[in-house]
């Protein structure tokens, strides 16, 4: 019998040794790489919880249950209440304006476009997210305010009645109405362009299939696309939600913060976990600073639920089965 | 109502590439013809010019006229969309709704044609899987997902779903050529049943399939890469497979084709 290959005598070539070492060398790169982003993440969290404890147990409020913000007063009191409820109440407002638009966009982009204009556009909409989000706090503060007093003067002459719509100074102006519409245009691009992509790839047939039977443009949409990128949509709705939820500077410039449980969404005032940081951080004590951070540690449980949302909706894709 | 359908004269174009050129053939009502030629002469073109869809491909475009009953398709005030309510389409890969369920499924066309009365839509879903042979199978589970059928009976479910709004012609491109054996008996079964009251064009690579679906078939083919693909010639199924005009259908039904 002869061999085509060079086999040790006597030992059969399924039984060479394995040819593992560059295997393996890879194996420890990626390990350790994904060990060092665990080791940062733990770090930062044991950082926040060294610093937040001290405070914490000078604070003799209720953290959890307690609106109010007085961490360098004697005796201590404060609580995360108002700050939390700033902080989801405006990221919500962002998702609110932000999905139709961001929606629309992507699906003009993807399905109605002229090829010549939809290319230019998706980069339009990319490049919202390089801009600074300083300059859209100044943009928000200086541009949108004036200029949607009108509006939001109008809604809140007609709507007060929702309470919710309505504002009780009288005047409107840096609300979490506004802060909530700044927040919408800076997370529109990473909507927009996640939904953008997912609507490209929905599968040709799934489209033909529509459009076969009669179906318009829109009657497509609705029965072949949105179905197909439902999931993608909400991981990114989340996405941006998260976004929405640790922005600072733009919310600190145009919020006019008080620690007062705003439920007008019109009224001025309101504050939100990252624009108080921001803003107090540089006058605050020693108690204050660790009140701060504990501050810090929420918002980054609250983003880490986000983003595991995120992850499970994505997770649970396409529907099996289907044929793509 | 089964209808005639007349092409006159027509090329197909994806830009500038002319991809079928200058066919002209006529289609009698409750017909099966078979489109056959090597892959690339323009068979699925030609049949998708056939319900204003090769125009979904951008770029695409047509000249010449398809006339459906004396009426042209391609006349300018008619909306493609109209086009596809009145000449169904099965393709080569099943492709129910995936989240739809299986009554939605069949239902589809028609509520895209405003029915909306359940009555209506509950009769018309079971007739219409009845005359796709599913309906011993599904009954159970219209609820289902159409998703979670076999290859087979997915297909069979798109037939049905094309064959709800009563179509004048039922346009099939290759609707086996993802099934087995078993499966694509079935749905050749089927058509033989469908052409009593539909006109049908169906796309195959399977000649004896073509002999045993089809009264009449069409021979298409291409000179070479880049060139149009034509048609060579149509005639009765038995005329084409036992004694075709055309040295060309010749070599390529007896597999001679280089
Ligand atoms: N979307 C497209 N864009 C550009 N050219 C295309 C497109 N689809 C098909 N063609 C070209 O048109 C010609 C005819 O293609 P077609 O798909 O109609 O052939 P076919 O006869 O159906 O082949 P097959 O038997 O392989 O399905 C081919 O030259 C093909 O390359
Ligand atoms: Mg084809």
């Amino acid at each position: 019998m002869t061999s085509t290959a060079p086999a040790a005598p006597g030992r059969s070539r399924l039984l060479q040794e394995r040819r593992t070492v560059p295997d393996r060398g890879f194996r420890v790169l990626v390990i350790a790489a994904a060990y060092v982003v665990l080791a940062i993440l733990a770090g930062i969290a044991i950082f926040l919880v060294l610093k937040a404890v001290p405070a914490l147990h000078k604070d003799t409020a209720n953290f959890f249950t307690t609106f109010a913000w007085n961490p360098d007063n004697t005796p201590a009191q404060f609580g995360i209440g108002v700050l939390a409820y700033g902080t989801l109440v405006t990221a919500l407002l962002a998702l609110v304006i932000a999905i139709p638009v961001a929606l629309g966009v992507a699906l003009f982009i993807a399905y109605y476009a002229p090829r010549a204009l939809a290319q230019p556009l998706g980069y339009l909409v990319d490049l919202l997210a390089a801009v600074p989000s300083i300059v859209y706090g100044f943009w928000g503060l200086l541009f949108l305010r004036p200029y949607s007093a009108g509006l939001q003067t109008w809604v809140a002459r007609y709507f007060s009645w929702t309470h919710v719509l309505g504002t009780s100074t009288g005047t409107v102006g840096q609300s979490f109405f506004l802060a909530g519409t700044v927040l919408a245009v800076m997370i529109l691009p990473i909507v927009a362009a996640i939904s953008r992509e997912i609507f490209l790839q929905v599968p040709q047939t799934q489209r033909e299939a529509a459009l076969a039977l009669g179906a318009t443009k829109w009657e497509m949409i609705k029965w072949s696309a949105l179905p197909y990128a439902r999931s993608g949509i909400a991981s990114a709705a989340v996405l941006g939600f998260g976004r929405a939820l640790g922005e600072t500077i733009a919310v600190a410039i145009v919020l006019s913060t008080n620690y007062e449980l705003v439920s007008k969404l019109l009224s001025p005032g309101g504050n939100t976990i990252a624009a108080n940081i921001a803003l107090t951080y540089s006058d605050a004590g020693q108690v204050g600073t660790g009140a701060l951070i504990a501050s810090g540690l929420v918002l980054f449980v609250i983003t880490l639920v986000v983003n595991l949302v995120a992850r499970a909706i994505a997770r649970q894709s396409t529907p099996a089965g289907s044929v793509v | 109502m089964a209808k005639r359908v007349e092409l006159d004269s027509l090329s197909c174009f994806y830009g500038k590439f002319r991809a079928v050129d200058d066919v002209s053939m006529t289609i009698e009502p409750k017909s099966v013809t078979a489109f056959i030629g090597p892959s690339g002469c323009g068979k699925s073109t030609v049949l998708r010019s056939l319900n204003r869809m090769h125009e979904v491909t951008p770029g695409a475009r047509v000249e010449g006229r398809v006339l459906l009953d004396e009426e042209d398709i391609y006349a300018p005030d008619v909306d493609a969309v109209n086009v596809r309510r009145t000449i169904g389409m099965v393709f080569q890969r099943p492709n129910p709704f995936p989240t739809m369920s299986i009554f939605d499924n069949v239902a589809s066309g028609l509520r895209l044609n405003g029915v909306r009365n359940k009555a209506v839509l509950e009769e018309s879903v079971e007739r219409s899987l009845r005359g796709a042979n599913l309906w011993e199978e599904v009954k159970d589970r219209l609820k289902k997902p159409g998703a979670g059928l076999s290859g087979g009976q997915q297909q069979r479910l798109c037939i049905a779903r094309a064959i709800a709004v009563q179509p004048a012609v039922l346009l099939m491109d290759e609707p086996c050529s993802a099934l087995d054996p078993i499966s694509t008996l079935a749905i050749e079964d089927l058509i033989n049943e469908l052409k009593d009251e539909f006109t049908i064009i169906i796309v195959t690579h399977n000649m004896q399939q073509a002999t045993r679906v089809s009264d009449v078939t069409a021979f298409f083919t291409i000179a070479g890469t880049g060139q149009p693909g034509k048609l060579i010639e149509m005639d009765t199924t038995s005329k084409i497979f036992s004694n075709p005009g055309e040295k060309r259908t010749e070599d390529y039904v007896t597999g001679r084709f280089g």
